[in-house]
């Protein structure tokens, strides 16, 4: 297709599609979690407010999980289809690992995801509780188990390689526990977080700007406030550690987010902004502030630091695609952590549920977790190339024997249908996000099951509603 | 060798994939079956009646691709190339299918879009399984540890029968799943669509079974000489049991045993493939313990999957008890 290799043609496919899959369950994660613990608060204090919130994000979730199941299905076989040199050298070491993910995650969220969606009545509200605390759970685990997979490519450590030519386990201790791993699952699981609270709260900020009364609303905003809060100076601090075990083990990826194309014997400057010029090799119309990079990255600011000018061309990663994504990535991070000091501020005022331009902000930055956790996805893997498996097997070397025209066709396939299906179901969670939290009447509020009423639920809660909840 | 490792690991992804078989094999059959059904209340209930464990039965799909991945990667390397666009198929299918269980109660007016979408997706990812089954059993060509053949291969007259048997197989178990988990009408309509199903899968059972053994000297052998004969003698009949459960059951106007007789049918054919393939993993050539990683990968995963398999079961059957019996239409909330 338009004169694009095959492997061209697979790259772009694996970057499609993950960059769509990575948004569900960044917000699955973290959702689960928050409707855990709005059970968990509806057990233990009998409010009904919890509940109520519970099943309005229920039903959210559900729509969410589903598009994640499936975009989900697609990369467990893409690997095969497309990077099959790739299977089959990493097989041994990754294969298991993704193997335990599916034993250990998906079958616990989807073994209690249908009694959490459709079994409350039946099961009463405790084991409705445990059901919905083991699909958190199982969101954590699959996370734990993907990004240790991830971490080996970047980081591989305890191998060894057979006469195949395939890398197969010395010591899975130093599999699982690669390098990068403890430092990647804490900066993914915190944006997870961060990213559901920062939706959460723009759903409750658009409610409170139409009734700032709406206790639902408030409820939801001032959970979210609290998370953003707690978990942005967090993250912050944990994607600075991980920036420094990057540079430990993969300094040409943070050259590229650094823009230093030149070493710096006396010491770096931290470029703020700049156009990369790759031809050159240089940044154009660079904004720096001469060695706050050294002193950011190695804590001296006269330390020096090599540049890109270390590294063999063939051996770089592609520098204004990581330069960018990561400027990105951080500004929006910092824009995070203020939105938590503007709302904990107005929470001091006591004005949280009444100060319309918080209200504003918080819907503007509602979508910014999700941009930001692309752009940093695309920072630590545009900044991995050359390599699938870092230092060790080539990209290029990777793919699997076919032609163009299959993987042109698989492409565009997938390009048309997810982009029909995730659109609508996009579109079908912004009119569901779009209800305020009082009106739970009609059809379309129903899932599943319950308009056909195989259940006593739908009665009781009626009965509930009726009872003013 | 104490344990045969990889023997172990061949009967585990076995059963993965038997499993997914029957159990999404009768989710996906309610889907190509619903446009059989009568007006969107019968198309509710029987949504329904899988909605809460359809992804629970897709999991077992993931193991079944990601446990290749895992013990068997060089077979996970040559199948998934050659087998290509029926795989990518199976995917978009699945796609549609799934989303279209929350789709579809999020809209009024495209309801009848994401209805087609679910009959659709099932039909196509079923189709897609079987083109895959056939073109496996038909052989694949491998050298240096990869495909050698081209895009087209998968697709032959053999590779569409199979794909037309698993639509027809699946179809099959939908129906007498619906037979099982619900009353009134929509039983009676489940059990109408039981009787074509039924037969057409017995008479597509037994034209892939005539034709399997002479695509390959090996299968014919196999079938046809030494210990396994009696199995070639054993695994018609038994389906001929299933069979006749089946239809007695039908006529008797028992609501369960005809979908055991089906899933019985499944297992037994799938018995009978299994004879085919052993000891290769991808035929024509290459077997179980070529294919399989070092033992350090298979023990790593074998104790997980120990501890972790029968967990896996105990609370699948939990969630399956959870959601018993019949749907009945009356206990309405409207």
């Amino acid at each position: 297709m338009f004169g694009f290799e095959a492997i061209d043609l697979a790259r772009f496919q694996f970057a499609f599609t993950i960059s769509f899959h990575i948004v569900f369950p960044a917000f699955s994660i973290g959702l689960a979690s928050y409707l855990a613990v709005l059970n968990g608060l509806h057990l233990l204090t009998g409010r009904d407010i919890y509940l109520r919130v519970f099943q309005y994000w229920k039903k959210i979730f559900a729509v969410a999980f589903g598009m994640g199941v499936v975009s989900g299905i697609v990369m467990s076989y893409q690997f095969g289809t497309n990077w099959s040199v790739f299977s089959d050298k990493t097989g041994p070491i990754l294969g298991p690992l993704m193997a335990y993910e599916v034993l250990s995650a998906f079958f616990l969220e989807a073994g209690f995801l249908g009694v959490m969606l459709f079994g409350r009545e039946r099961v009463g509200p405790g084991l409705h509780f445990l059901a919905t605390a083991m699909v958190a759970v199982g969101t954590l685990m699959s996370a734990t188990w993907i990004l240790s997979v991830n971490s080996w490519m970047q980081t591989p450590a305890g191998w060894a390689m057979n006469e195949a030519g395939q890398f197969v386990p010395e010591d899975w201790w130093q599999i699982v526990f690669n390098p990068s791993f403890p430092y990647r699952l804490v900066h993914m699981v915190l944006a997870a977080f961060l990213t559901t609270a920062l939706v959460v709260g723009a759903v409750g900020a658009w409610h409170l700007l139409r009734d700032s009364t709406d206790k639902g609303a408030r409820l939801m905003f001032s959970m979210a406030m609290w998370m953003i809060l707690g978990t942005a100076p967090l993250q912050i601090l944990a994607g600075d550690q991980h920036g420094l075990n990057t540079l430990k083990h993969q300094p040409a990826k943070v050259m590229a987010m650094e823009g230093h194309y030149d070493s710096h014997p006396e010491g770096a400057p931290l470029i703020l902004f700049g156009i990369p010029n790759a031809a050159e090799k240089r940044i154009d119309h660079a904004i720096e502030i001469p060695r706050l990079g050294s002193l950011i990255l190695l804590h001296d600011p006269n330390a020096p630091m090599a540049g890109l000018d270390t590294i063999d061309d063939d051996k770089e990663p592609p520098v204004a695609i990581v330069f960018w994504s990561f400027r990105v990535m951080v500004g929006l991070g910092l824009a995070m952590l203020g939105l938590a000091f503007w709302g904990a501020w107005q929470r001091w005022r006591g004005k949280l549920f009444v100060s319309d331009w918080l209200h504003r902000a918080a819907i503007a930055m509602g979508p910014m977790g999700f941009v930001a956790v692309l752009a940093g996805w695309i920072t630590t893997e545009v900044g991995r190339q050359p390599y699938t498996v870092y230092g060790l097997l080539r990209t290029a070397d990777s793919a699997s024997p076919l032609q163009a025209s299959a993987v042109t066709a698989s492409l565009l396939s997938f390009i048309v249908v997810y982009f029909i299906v995730f659109g609508m179901g996009t579109f079908y969670i912004l009119r569901l996000m779009g209800r305020p939290t009082q009106t739970t009447q009609g059809r379309l509020d129903e899932g599943p099951i319950r308009t056909a009423g195989t259940t006593p639920a739908a009665q009781t809660e009626k009965k509930e509603r009726q009872d003013g909840v | 060798m104490a344990f045969d490792l990889a023997f172990i690991w061949a009967g585990l992804i076995a059963f993965a994939v038997l499993a997914y078989v029957v159990l999404d094999g009768f989710d996906l059959g309610v889907g190509i079956l619903f446009p059989a059904l009568k007006d969107s209340r019968e198309k509710d209930l029987a949504m329904n009646s899988v909605a809460p464990v359809w992804d629970g039965n897709e999991t077992w799909l993931v193991l079944g691709g990601g446990g290749l991945f895992a013990v068997f990667p060089l077979a996970y390397a040559v199948v998934m190339p050659a087998l290509y666009a029926p795989i990518i198929a199976m995917l978009i299918g699945l796609i549609f299918r799934g989303v279209a269980f929350e789709y579809r109660w999020r809209t009024h007016r495209a309801q009848h879009f994401w209805d087609k979408a679910f009959f659709g997706g099932s039909v196509l990812a079923a189709f897609a399984q079987g083109v895959a089954l056939g073109a496996l059993v038909q052989g694949i060509e491998v050298e240096n540890r990869a495909y050698a053949g081209g895009n087209w291969d998968w697709l032959t007259p053999f590779s569409i029968l199979t794909g037309v048997a698993v639509v027809v197989g699946y179809a099959l178990l939908g129906a007498t799943w619906l037979m099982m988990k619900t009353e009134g009408a929509v039983n009676d309509h489940a059990r109408r669509l039981a009787w074509p199903t039924g037969i057409a899968t017995l008479g597509l059972i037994g034209a892939v079974s005539a034709i399997t053994p002479f695509l390959d000297n090996e299968y014919l052998s196999r079938w046809f000489s030494g210990w396994t004969m009696a199995f070639t003698g054993i695994v018609p009949l038994l389906i001929a049991g299933c069979g006749w459960l089946l239809f007695t059951g039908l006529k008797s106007g028992h609501d369960t045993r005809p979908f055991l007789a089906a899933l019985g049918m499944f297992v037994l054919s799938f018995a009978g493939i299994g004879i085919s393939f052993y000891p290769n993993i991808v035929p024509p050539s290459l077997t179980i313990w070529e294919a399989a990683a070092p033992d350090s990968s298979l023990w790593f995963v074998l104790v997980g999957a120990a501890v972790l398999i029968p967990m896996i079961l105990a609370y699948t059957a939990y969630a399956y008890w959870v959601f018993r019996g019949k749907i009945d239409p009356d206990e309405g909330y409207h």
